[in-house]
C-alpha cells in the first residue's frame, strides 16, 4: 500500500517528523517498506510566467525571455527550451537556487545576461526525462514557491501490510492507527449524506444475502464525465500508484484509497433491468474491464443485469457496462462482500485487484453507505448531475462479539506488569469500546477490525501499542531435567566427521533434480514430480543423492579441479504406495570420489582411486557409526554402476546401501575422463550400534598358523568368511586374508588365498595337536563349502 | 727382557693410520692378535725365571693396557665417524611439504546448524524432525492457515499434488511433535528445535528455492513473550560470540502465533531481519489438544543461511548451493 505522507498528515495531527513517523508505523506492525521523497531537495524555484520572448541575437536556438517571478519587475532569462513562449507558466530557478546537480548563478549566455533558469521536470529531479519546460496550470500563482505549489515536500510511503490488517488499506485506516499508536487526534472530514435530487433509482435484488450482506447503489444522471480530474485528486491518486483514467473512475479509486471501500461505477445507459447479485452459472462468460474473457464457476459471485453478468463481484467490473468520458449517467455501487466468498477467486483467474485484495481481507461493513455518499458528493461536485435515491439491500452483517481480556492473562503472556488504567488507555486509543469488571475487560471490536475475536488478539494489540521494544529480554525460569542420551544410537554428526576425516567435502544440493537423472541414471520409472517446478531441470524429487554429486563434480571439473571427494547428507524421496498418494523420505549419506587418491605431490604416486580405497572409507564410516555390527558386501547390479564393480552393502544381513564404480556409459555421458566411484548409505539404518558388552580376555596367547587354499576365481571371499564365521569351529579365533595370487603354479580360473589363522583356548595353552585339529576342521570346511583345495 | 714401551707410540700411530674398522682390526692383530707382538711377548714370559717373571709381566701388561686403550679410543672414534657419516646421509629437507592427504570439510550451513543445535541443546532443547514433503494440512491448516486464507499467498508453495506440498517452513514439525508428545503421554515442558530444508517458489540473487530454517518451540506453564525475547537474544549473543548484540521485535502476523513478531538483530549500527516468532496461537494448541489455559508456548523460526552469511561474511546466497570447491574449502 503506497500513499502520500502529506495526505496522511492531513488526516491525523501528529508532530512526528517523517523518519519518526515511519519508525513508529514499523514498530507498531505497519511495516514501512519504502519511503521516498516526492522530489529531490532544491531551493529558490518559483512559479513564473514568461511575459515576452525575443530571439537571442547570437544563437538560433536560444530565446531571451522576460519572466515574471512575482517581483516588482520581470527578470531576464536566456532559455533554450522549445516550448518557451509568452504566456507560459513554468517553474523558474532564481539566482542562488540549488537544484539537483547545479547551482544557479547570474551568468552571461552568449553575451546576454541571464538571471535564473526556466526548468523542466527533469531539472527539478521530478522525472528522469523531459522534453521541455514543465508547463503549469494557467491559474498557478506566479511567485509561489514551486515546492509549495506542487506539494513537493512530501514522501511516498509504502506499507508492507500483514493480511490481518485490512483496516489499514486506506488512508482513513492508517490515520486511525497512527492516532492509536501516537495518541494524536484524527481530523476526518465529516461525510454527509447527499439528498436525492430525483426519485430515480435502480432496483437491486440480492439473491445471495450471505455472500453480499450489504449492497448500496445509486443512480446519478446528467453527469459531465468529460471534465478533467482536478489536480489535487490526480496527485493523490498518482502518489498512491494509481493512474488517472477518467473522472468517474478516478472518483471511485479515490474513495477506495480514502475510505478503503471498493466502489464500482456502471454506465447506467448500458444497463438493462434490475441489478442482481447472484452466483455465476457454471461456465458463464464475462468480459472483464481488462479485456480478459473469463469462464466462471458456480461459486463466483457476480453482479448481473437483465442481460447477464456485468461484473465479477468485489473483483472487477465488466467491459460491457464500463464508464468512459461519454457516460452521462452512472450507477454507483458500494457493497460489502463476505471475505470467504471473494477469497481465492481472483487468484483462480490469475487476477489481483485493489478491490479483491481488500474484500478477501475484510472491508468495513459499517462504511458501505457512507462511501457511496462520499462518492456521490465528489461526482456531483466535479461532474455535476442529479443524484437519485439510494438503493440499499441489507442482510445480516457480521456480528462483532465481545472479547474478554483478563489483565492477569495479559501479564502472564507478555511477561511484564500492566496497570489496569494503562490497558484502558490503550484500548481507548484504539477506539475500542469496553467495560471493565474485576480486572477483566470486555471489548467490542469495531466493524473495521476483522482480526479481533479472541483474547490473544487483544493481547497483541496492547503489546503493539505498548511497544514491543518496551518488553524486556528475559531468561525463562524453568525446571531442569537432563535430556536422554541413547548410547545405542550414534549421532549423525559422526558420519559427517568420518567422511571429512577421510578427505571428503560436504555439499548441499537441491532436493529437486533433473527428471533424466531419475529416469535414466537411477532407473526410477515414476519419480515424484512437482506441479510447479522453478525450472524444467529441477522438476522431480530425487530418489538418490548421486545425481547432485555428479553434477557438482562436473561443475568443479569445469573449474579446473582435477580430483574431487564429495559427500552429501540429506533426504531422498519416494512414493510410499502404488497409489502415489503418500511419500516416504529416507535420510541418506552419499559420497563420490574421482581422480587421484591423494592430491598431486612429491611424496606419493598419483594413482587414481579404486574400488577398495572407497570401500575402506565406507568401512571406516560404518565402523564409526554401527561400531561392532558385521558388515558385508554382495555383488549386485545397479543402473548407475559398472556391472562388475557394484556391491550391495549389508549390516547384520540387512541391505543398507550401495558402493560401486560409475557405469562407463554414464562416465562418457558426463564427459568424465577418469573412473568415478560412488556410495550411498541409509543413515537411519546405520546409526544403531550395540552397547559394548565385556567378554573375558584370555590370559593365554593365541597360536597362529597359515593356510593357503586354491578356490574358483569367482568365489567371493566374503562368502568364504561368512561360512567360516557360521561354522564357529571350536578354538578358532580369527581368520584373515593376507594374500591373493593368480598365475604360475595356480590353475587357470583359480585363485590362491593365503589365510592367517588365529586359535586360542581361554582355559589352557593349545597343544600342537589341538592346532592341527583346528586346521584340519577348517580345511575340511573350506573343501565342503567352498570347493577349496590345499595349495601345495 | 727388552723394553717394549716403544710399541705404545708405534701402535698408536698404526691405529691412527687405520681408516676403517677393517684396517683397525689388522692393526690390532699386529699387536694383540694370536701372533701379535704383545701376545708373543707374553708367551715369552714362560722362558723367564720365577724371579724375573712378575716384573717383566707387569711391564708387558702396562704396554698392553696402553695399546688396548689406544685401540678402544680409535675404535670409538671410527664408530663415531661412521655414525656421523650415516646421519649425514640420512639428512632430509624438513621443510618439504608433508605427504599430502585429501582434506575434507563441512558445508558452512552444516557448521551453523551444528552450532545452533549445540547451543539449544545446552539449555535442554531436543532436535525434532519432520517430512519435507508435507501435507497441506500440516503445512497450513493445522497452523491456522485455512485454504484461501490470504496468508497462503505469503508462501510461494511448491505443490506435489492437491494434498501435498514441499513444506514452506519448519513450523509443521511443531504440530507433529506436539501431536506425538500427546500420543506418548509426554507432557510439557516441551522444548525442541527443528532444523531442516524448506522450499519456496522463488529464485533470484537473494532467494533460493530451497533453504534452511530452524524452528524452535518451548511449551511450558509459565512461558512468556519476554522469555521468547530472552532466549532469542541469548542465542544470538552466544552464536555470534558478542555480548553487545540485541534483538528487536517488530509486530507482525503469522496465523500460528499471537502475538507475532519479526525478529531483528542489531548489526553494524543497523537492524537485520533474522526470522519470525511469537506465542503459540490457541488454535494451534487446540489442534494438538494442549490446554492453552494451562500452558503457553513460544515458537520462532530462524533463517540458517542468513545466520551463516553474517557469521562468515558470505555476501552471496547462491554460493551455498553452487557447491564450488573453492568456496566450500574455506570452511573447516
Amino acid at each position: 500500500m503506497q500513499f502520500s505522507e502529506n495526505w496522511l498528515r492531513s488526516l491525523v495531527g501528529t508532530d512526528l517528523d517523517s523518519q519518526a513517523l515511519s519508525h513508529a508505523l514499523t514498530m507498531a506492525g505497519l511495516e514501512v517498506e519504502d519511503m521516498q521523497p516526492v522530489a529531490a531537495p532544491f531551493t529558490k524555484v518559483v512559479v513564473a510566467k514568461i511575459v515576452s520572448v525575443e530571439k537571442h541575437p547570437d544563437a538560433d536556438r536560444l530565446q531571451v525571455c522576460s519572466v515574471d517571478v512575482g517581483l516588482a519587475q520581470p527578470i531576464q532569462i536566456v532559455c533554450g527550451a522549445a516550448n518557451a513562449r509568452a504566456g507560459l507558466i513554468a517553474p523558474c530557478a532564481l539566482v542562488g537556487a540549488q537544484l539537483p546537480g547545479i547551482d544557479i548563478k547570474q551568468a552571461k549566455v552568449r553575451g546576454v545576461e541571464s538571471f535564473g533558469m526556466m526548468c523542466s521536470s527533469k531539472e527539478l529531479g521530478l522525472t528522469t526525462e523531459a522534453t521541455g519546460l514543465l508547463e503549469l496550470d494557467s491559474l498557478a500563482p506566479v511567485g509561489q514557491d514551486i515546492r509549495q505549489y506542487l506539494d513537493l515536500d512530501d514522501h511516498l510511503l509504502t506499507l508492507k501490510l500483514t493480511p490481518n490488517r485490512s483496516d489499514c488499506l486506506s488512508l482513513t485506516g492508517i490515520a486511525r492507527d497512527v492516532a492509536a499508536i501516537t495518541g494524536a487526534a484524527t481530523c476526518f472530514e465529516e461525510i454527509k449524506s447527499v439528498p436525492s435530487d430525483t426519485a430515480d433509482r435502480l432496483n437491486a435484488v440480492v439473491a445471495e444475502q450471505q455472500a453480499c450482506p450489504r449492497y448500496c447503489g445509486r443512480l446519478i444522471t446528467g453527469v459531465n464525465a468529460k471534465v478533467s480530474t482536478p489536480a489535487w485528486m490526480v496527485k493523490r491518486l498518482e502518489r498512491s500508484g494509481l493512474r488517472s483514467i477518467n473522472v468517474l473512475v478516478d472518483v471511485t479509486n479515490y474513495v477506495l484509497l480514502a475510505l478503503g471501500q471498493p466502489m464500482h461505477a456502471f454506465d447506467a445507459s448500458k444497463l438493462s433491468g434490475d441489478i442482481i447479485v447472484r452466483f455465476a452459472q457454471e461456465n458463464e462468460n464475462l468480459r472483464l474491464l481488462n479485456e480478459q474473457e473469463v469462464s466462471l464457476k458456480s461459486d463466483d459471485l457476480v453482479i448481473a443485469d437483465g442481460n447477464g453478468a456485468i461484473a465479477l463481484a468485489g473483483i472487477m467490473g465488466g467491459q460491457s457496462t464500463s464508464v468512459d468520458e461519454a457516460s452521462t449517467a452512472v450507477f454507483l455501487e458500494s457493497a460489502y462482500f463476505s471475505p470467504t466468498v471473494i477469497a481465492g477467486k481472483a487468484r483462480r483467474l490469475g487476477l489481483s485487484t485493489d478491490s479483491s485484495y481488500r474484500f478477501e481481507r475484510g472491508v468495513d461493513f459499517a462504511n458501505t453507505r457512507l462511501a457511496l455518499e462520499y462518492a456521490t458528493q465528489l461526482i456531483k461536485q466535479l461532474c455535476g448531475g442529479k443524484a437519485g435515491e439510494v438503493t440499499e439491500c441489507l442482510g445480516v452483517l457480521p456480528n462483532r462479539l465481545p472479547v474478554k481480556l483478563r489483565l492477569s492473562r495479559l501479564v502472564s503472556v507478555l511477561g511484564i506488569p500492566f496497570a489496569e488504567d494503562k490497558v484502558a488507555q490503550l484500548l481507548s486509543q484504539l477506539g475500542f469500546t469496553y467495560t471493565l469488571e474485576q480486572s477483566v475487560f470486555t471489548v467490542l471490536p469495531p466493524s473495521y477490525r476483522f482480526d479481533i475475536s479472541i483474547e490473544e488478539d487483544l493481547i497483541e494489540e496492547i503489546a503493539r501499542l505498548h511497544g514491543y521494544d518496551h518488553i524486556p529480554a528475559q531468561a525463562p525460569v524453568a525446571t531442569l531435567s537432563m535430556l536422554e542420551a541413547p548410547e545405542a544410537r550414534a549421532h549423525q554428526a559422526v558420519l559427517r566427521d568420518s567422511l571429512v576425516a577421510a578427505g571428503y567435502q560436504e555439499l548441499v544440493n537441491y532436493s529437486f533434480v533433473d527428471e533424466a537423472w531419475e529416469t535414466d541414471l537411477l532407473a526410477n520409472p515414476r519419480p515424484i514430480k512437482l506441479k510447479n517446478p522453478i525450472a524444467s531441470n529441477l522438476s522431480v524429487m530425487r530418489s538418490s543423492l548421486w545425481g547432485g554429486l555428479l553434477d557438482s563434480l562436473v561443475y568443479n571439473l569445469n573449474r579446473k579441479q582435477d580430483r574431487a571427494m564429495l559427500f552429501e547428507l540429506g533426504a531422498s524421496y519416494h512414493y510410499a504406495t502404488a497409489q502415489q498418494t503418500s511419500f516416504t523420505e529416507t535420510r541418506r549419506i552419499a559420497g563420490l570420489a574421482y581422480g587421484s587418491a591423494k592430491p598431486e605431490q612429491w611424496a606419493a604416486a598419483g594413482d587414481d582411486v579404486d574400488f577398495f580405497e572407497i570401500k575402506a572409507h565406507v568401512d571406516a564410516l560404518l565402523s564409526d557409526a554401527s561400531a561392532l555390527l558385521p558388515v558385508s558386501y554382495e555383488k549386485a547390479e545397479h543402473s548407475a554402476l559398472h556391472p562388475g564393480q557394484t556391491a550391495r552393502i549389508l549390516i547384520d544381513g540387512k541391505a543398507i546401501g550401495w558402493l560401486g564404480k560409475l557405469h562407463p556409459k554414464w562416465q562418457q555421458h558426463y564427459s568424465l575422463t577418469k573412473s568415478t566411484f560412488l556410495f550411498e548409505l541409509d543413515v537411519d539404518a546405520i546409526l544403531n550400534r550395540p552397547i559394548p558388552a565385556y567378554q573375558e580376555v584370555s590370559k593365554l596367547l593365541p597360536v597362529r598358523r597359515d593356510l593357503a587354499v586354491v578356490v574358483d576365481e569367482n568365489m567371493p571371499v566374503s562368502a568364504m568368511m561368512a561360512a567360516i564365521n557360521k561354522a564357529a569351529i571350536p578354538m578358532l579365533m580369527d581368520v584373515a586374508l593376507f594374500d591373493i595370487y593368480q598365475g604360475q603354479g595356480v590353475a587357470e580360473n583359480k585363485k590362491s588365498l593365503a589365510l592367517s589363522v588365529l586359535m586360542h583356548d581361554t582355559q589352557k595353552t593349545l597343544t600342537d595337536s589341538d592346532a592341527d585339529s583346528v586346521m584340519a576342521n577348517l580345511l575340511q570346511l573350506l573343501q565342503n563349502e567352498c570347493n577349496a583345495t590345499l595349495r601345495n | 727382557m727388552t723394553d717394549l714401551s716403544h710399541l705404545i707410540p708405534q701402535a698408536q700411530a698404526d691405529f691412527a693410520a687405520s681408516a676403517n674398522m677393517n684396517e683397525l682390526e689388522i692393526a690390532k692383530a699386529k699387536y694383540l692378535g694370536k701372533t701379535g707382538l704383545l701376545t708373543d711377548a707374553l708367551k715369552g714370559l714362560g722362558k723367564l725365571s720365577n724371579e724375573e717373571r712378575p716384573a717383566a709381566g707387569a711391564a708387558i701388561n702396562v704396554v698392553k693396557q696402553a695399546v688396548e686403550a689406544a685401540l678402544i679410543s680409535r675404535r670409538e672414534a671410527l664408530l663415531n665417524a661412521e655414525q656421523a657419516k650415516q646421519l649425514a646421509q640420512e639428512s632430509i629437507d624438513v621443510s618439504l611439504p608433508a605427504r599430502a592427504q585429501s582434506t575434507g570439510g563441512l558445508h558452512p550451513v552444516t557448521l551453523t546448524l551444528q552450532r545452533i543445535e549445540q547451543l539449544f541443546h545446552s539449555i535442554g532443547f531436543e532436535v525434532a524432525t519432520g517430512p519435507e514433503i508435507e501435507t497441506d494440512f500440516y503445512n497450513f491448516t493445522a497452523l491456522n492457515i485455512p485454504e484461501d486464507h490470504p496468508a497462503r499467498a505469503m508462501h510461494d508453495t511448491f505443490y506435489i499434488d492437491e494434498a501435498n506440498v514441499l513444506r514452506t517452513h519448519t513450523s509443521p514439525v511443531q504440530i507433529r511433535y506436539m501431536e506425538n508428545a500427546l500420543k506418548t503421554h509426554k507432557t510439557p515442558p516441551l522444548k525442541i528445535i527443528a532444523p531442516g530444508r524448506v522450499y519456496r517458489v522463488d529464485s533470484d540473487a537473494t532467494h533460493s528455492p530451497m533453504f534452511h530454517q530452524v524452528e524452535g518451540l518451548w511449551v511450558d506453564e509459565d512461558i512468556s513473550f519476554a522469555n521468547l525475547k530472552g532466549v532469542v537474544q541469548d542465542f544470538l549473543q552466544k552464536f555470534f560470540e558478542r555480548d553487545d548484540l540485541t534483538v528487536r521485535f517488530r509486530p507482525s502476523f503469522f496465523p500460528f502465533t499471537e502475538p507475532s513478531a519479526e525478529m531483528d538483530m542489531s548489526w553494524n549500527g543497523g537492524w537485520l531481519e533474522i526470522g519470525g516468532c511469537g506465542m503459540v496461537h490457541p488454535e494451534v494448541f487446540k489442534h494438538v489438544n494442549i490446554d492453552s489455559e494451562k500452558y503457553r508456548g513460544f515458537a520462532f523460526g530462524l533463517g540458517v543461511e542468513r545466520l551463516t552469511m553474517l557469521r562468515y561474511g558470505v555476501n552471496d546466497l547462491r554460493h551455498f548451493f553452487n557447491n564450488d570447491l573453492r568456496f566450500l574449502s574455506q570452511f573447516k
